[in-house]
């Protein structure tokens, strides 16, 4: 078999085939970087032993413009965001599975740093991508690699931690400074781009939750705020678990640097997406008690409580405002966008 | 932060509101209109409205350029994507707004419209640039903060010699709208937070002559929490001392005379308009702009001889009373029930910037009774 030309190569249709360039690709750069033994079976399945207890699977699809951003590319992205949704049942991610959909054209040598970004964020979350799929399709009808993961994983006994669980009374936490990822992806946007020091807070959350869970089996909600940020998952939560919450906002921690680009462009850094964050609500009892486990972890060191779960048949999110006045935070309507004046 | 957190200090907001609520006077009502978006949703999402006495109003005015574009020149830029092969490209706001049958820009692009969201006028030059075979059409909108942007891409595309490129314009002017407010003089206006963004182009003394006659105090303020504050008190005091003066709270940005160099490049490609249609406020002689002659071949309204189309208003829609400062968005029947910012029916409940939008989103918990908003 001829050596794929990474450095010069692009994406072909024939690469998609199921042929011989289909297992090129797949021997040359995907095992190379991905390499484990259930992919080295080459089975069109692979077969896994489980232990004891309840699983979980959650699967996402990563569209990122652009696929390389400051603080991470769409390789680490597509690990790290599956990890956290199984991570948010308060499981142990076990594996993971990709499926690629490349475009025609797109760089073998940019396809190559995505998968060894992504080799690499599995390696050190220690959860490894067990199964995958590649197809191509012609040029124009991509926008150059999209990545579906799928995680599987287990919740530990006397965990049950679920959206719907929100009690009034409850506190609100969070795990750090929040509009960092969104931010970072739109400094590097075509047509915004604007310098700052900000990198996207990509990150595997599952050791943090298996440390929080540890001291607080009582936990009764987890959520990473992705897209539509802090607002929008709170929001979820409420509606889930048909209650209210009053946050504070001078409690949210919020760089320097994203509440400027924020203002820069008229957003709010409550629906700025993050991808290493995660928000969690539990009983008031236990609260000081997992805020510490958080502030402990290297992924929660700014962890802070930011609110309260409160009786509402409204079912709001509000916000006591610096200024002590009250708004709601309400869900985002269509996407947020930079304001024309 | 610098340039930030000096003008959210919790603190001095709180103090300034307690100078607010001694200075007012009991006895009487103020009403000061924020004729500017910007203002009506800084007012709402920082909660403003808690730290004011009871007998201070804000209401809300005509200074949010996607809520005041009538639907018919929205409804004209979508027949030309659709009957020519060109590339639109306007700001992302107007996007969504509603055109006439629940059409809008977003939904035309969905059938198959070449419409693309820019950030600046600049993104519209490159597009051209970048489709030589096409035509590119800038669908330009706003006051005249954005007005120069727009003069600047057609002063670049006649000197580059870019004969694929065009704009489509739906500049509006601040002063006339303002005026025409005040003469009406149904929003029963004590004082007007005045516009800042605008303000750094025309400078503050473009409202001089409409406070003089209509006998009505103006200060311009920025769009920081602390700066609408701060105006509000400057507005109370202009009112108890029976005073009608523009002052300038926003002086970091704005003079007196504003932008000179701006101002020339829009005189150099623009002309006033005999008669611009407002949503909301109808028909106003010389409140918007249009390409002078000399520059017509970069004119689309001249090079693909679009019309201004007919477009019914919404039937129960009181949009255009809310953006004359008549009504208050909760008047209206379709407010929160079938107008919300996920299904906008009129102009205000589509920008962030819309009062509608604004009182939706931020200032819903007011409502106690209306639980199903």
């Amino acid at each position: 078999m001829s050596r794929l030309d990474i450095e010069r190569g692009v994406v072909e249709m024939a690469h998609g085939s199921g042929g011989r360039a289909s297992a090129q690709l797949i021997e040359s750069l995907f095992i190379r970087h991905l390499d484990n033994a259930w992919l080295r079976q080459g089975d069109d399945a692979s077969l896994f032993d489980v232990g004891a207890g309840r699983m979980v699977m959650s699967t996402d699809a990563h569209v990122v413009s652009p696929l390389f951003f400051p603080g991470g590319d769409i390789g680490s992205l597509s690990v790290h965001g599956t990890i956290n949704d199984v991570a948010m049942s308060g499981a142990r991610p076990l594996y993971l599975s990709a499926g690629f959909v490349l475009e025609e054209g797109f760089p073998l040598a940019g396809l190559d740093r995505i998968v060894a970004s992504m080799a690499r964020a599995s390696r050190e979350a220690d959860v490894p991508v067990i199964a995958g799929d590649t197809k191509v399709v012609e040029r124009g009808k991509g926008d150059g690699v999209f990545i579906t993961t799928t995680g599987i994983g287990v919740v530990p006994e006397g965990v049950h931690i679920s959206g719907d669980r929100a009690e009034a009374g409850d506190m609100i936490l969070i795990s750090g400074h929040i509009g960092d990822h969104g931010t970072a992806i739109l400094s590097s946007r075509e047509g915004l781009e604007f310098a700052t020091a900000i990198r996207s807070d990509s990150a595997a959350l599952h050791e943090l939750v298996a440390e929080m869970v540890n001291v607080a089996p009582e936990i009764h909600c987890l959520r990473d705020p992705t897209r539509g940020g802090l607002a929008t998952t709170l929001n979820e939560l409420v509606r889930q678990s048909g209650v209210g919450m009053q946050i504070e906002e001078g409690a949210i921690p919020v760089r320097a640097e994203v509440r400027g680009a924020c203002e820069l462009l008229g957003l709010d850094p409550l629906y700025i997406a993050n991808e290493g964050k995660l928000i969690c609500i539990c009983p008031a009892g236990v609260a000081e008690k997992v805020l510490s486990v958080m502030q402990a972890h290297p992924l929660g060191r700014d962890a802070a409580i930011i609110g309260k779960v409160v009786e509402d048949e409204r079912q709001l999110v509000t916000m006591k405002t610096v200024f002590g006045g009250l708004r709601v935070v309400d869900w985002l309507a269509g996407e947020q966008l930079p304001r024309i004046c | 932060m610098k340039y930030v957190d000096e003008f959210r200090d919790g603190d001095k907001a709180r103090r300034l509101a307690e100078l607010i609520r001694t200075e007012v006077n009991p006895e009487r009502e103020y009403r000061l209109m924020e004729f500017c978006g910007g203002h009506t949703h800084a007012i709402f999402r920082f909660g403003i409205h808690d730290l004011m006495p009871e007998n201070l109003k804000y209401v809300h005015g005509p200074g949010c350029p996607v809520c005041v574009l009538p639907a018919g020149r929205i409804e004209a830029a979508i027949e030309l994507a659709e009957a020519e092969d060109i590339i639109l490209c306007t700001y992302a706001d107007l996007m969504r707004v509603p055109a006439g049958r629940g059409d809008s820009l977003n939904r035309a692009r969905a059938r198959g419209s070449d419409i693309r969201m820019i950030y600046s006028s600049t993104d519209a030059l490159a597009i051209a640039r970048a489709n030589p075979e096409r035509q590119v059409v800038f669908f330009a909108i706003g006051f005249e903060t954005t007005t120069p942007p727009t003069a600047a891409a057609i002063q670049i595309a006649e000197k580059e010699g870019l004969s694929n490129f065009s704009v489509y314009c739906n500049h509006v002017l601040t002063p006339p709208a303002m005026r025409h407010l005040l003469s009406s003089g149904e929003a029963h206006i004590h004082g007007i937070l005045g516009p800042s963004h605008v303000s750094t182009i025309i400078g503050s003394q473009a409202y001089a002559g409409c406070c003089n006659d209509y006998q009505v105090p103006l200060v311009i303020a920025g769009f920081e929490p602390l700066d609408v504050i701060q105006s509000t008190l400057m507005l109370v005091r202009q009112i108890n001392e029976g005073r009608f003066e523009v002052e300038n709270q926003y002086s970091r940005a704005v003079s007196q005379t504003g932008n000179r160099k701006a101002q020339a490049l829009m005189q150099a490609i623009f002309e006033p308009r005999a008669m611009f249609e407002w949503r909301g406020l109808g028909g106003l002689p010389d409140s918007a702009v249009q390409i002078k002659a000399a520059f017509h071949a970069f004119d689309a309204e001249k090079r693909f001889g679009m019309q201004a189309i007919d477009v019914a208003d919404i039937r129960g829609c009181i949009c255009p009373a809310v953006l004359r400062g008549v009504s208050d968005p909760v008047d209206c029947k379709l407010f929160g029930s079938i107008c919300t910012p996920e299904q906008p029916k009129g102009a205000c409940m589509v920008s962030s910037e819309g009062a509608c939008a604004a009182q939706y989103s931020y200032g819903r918990y007011r409502l106690g009774g209306k639980s199903e908003i």
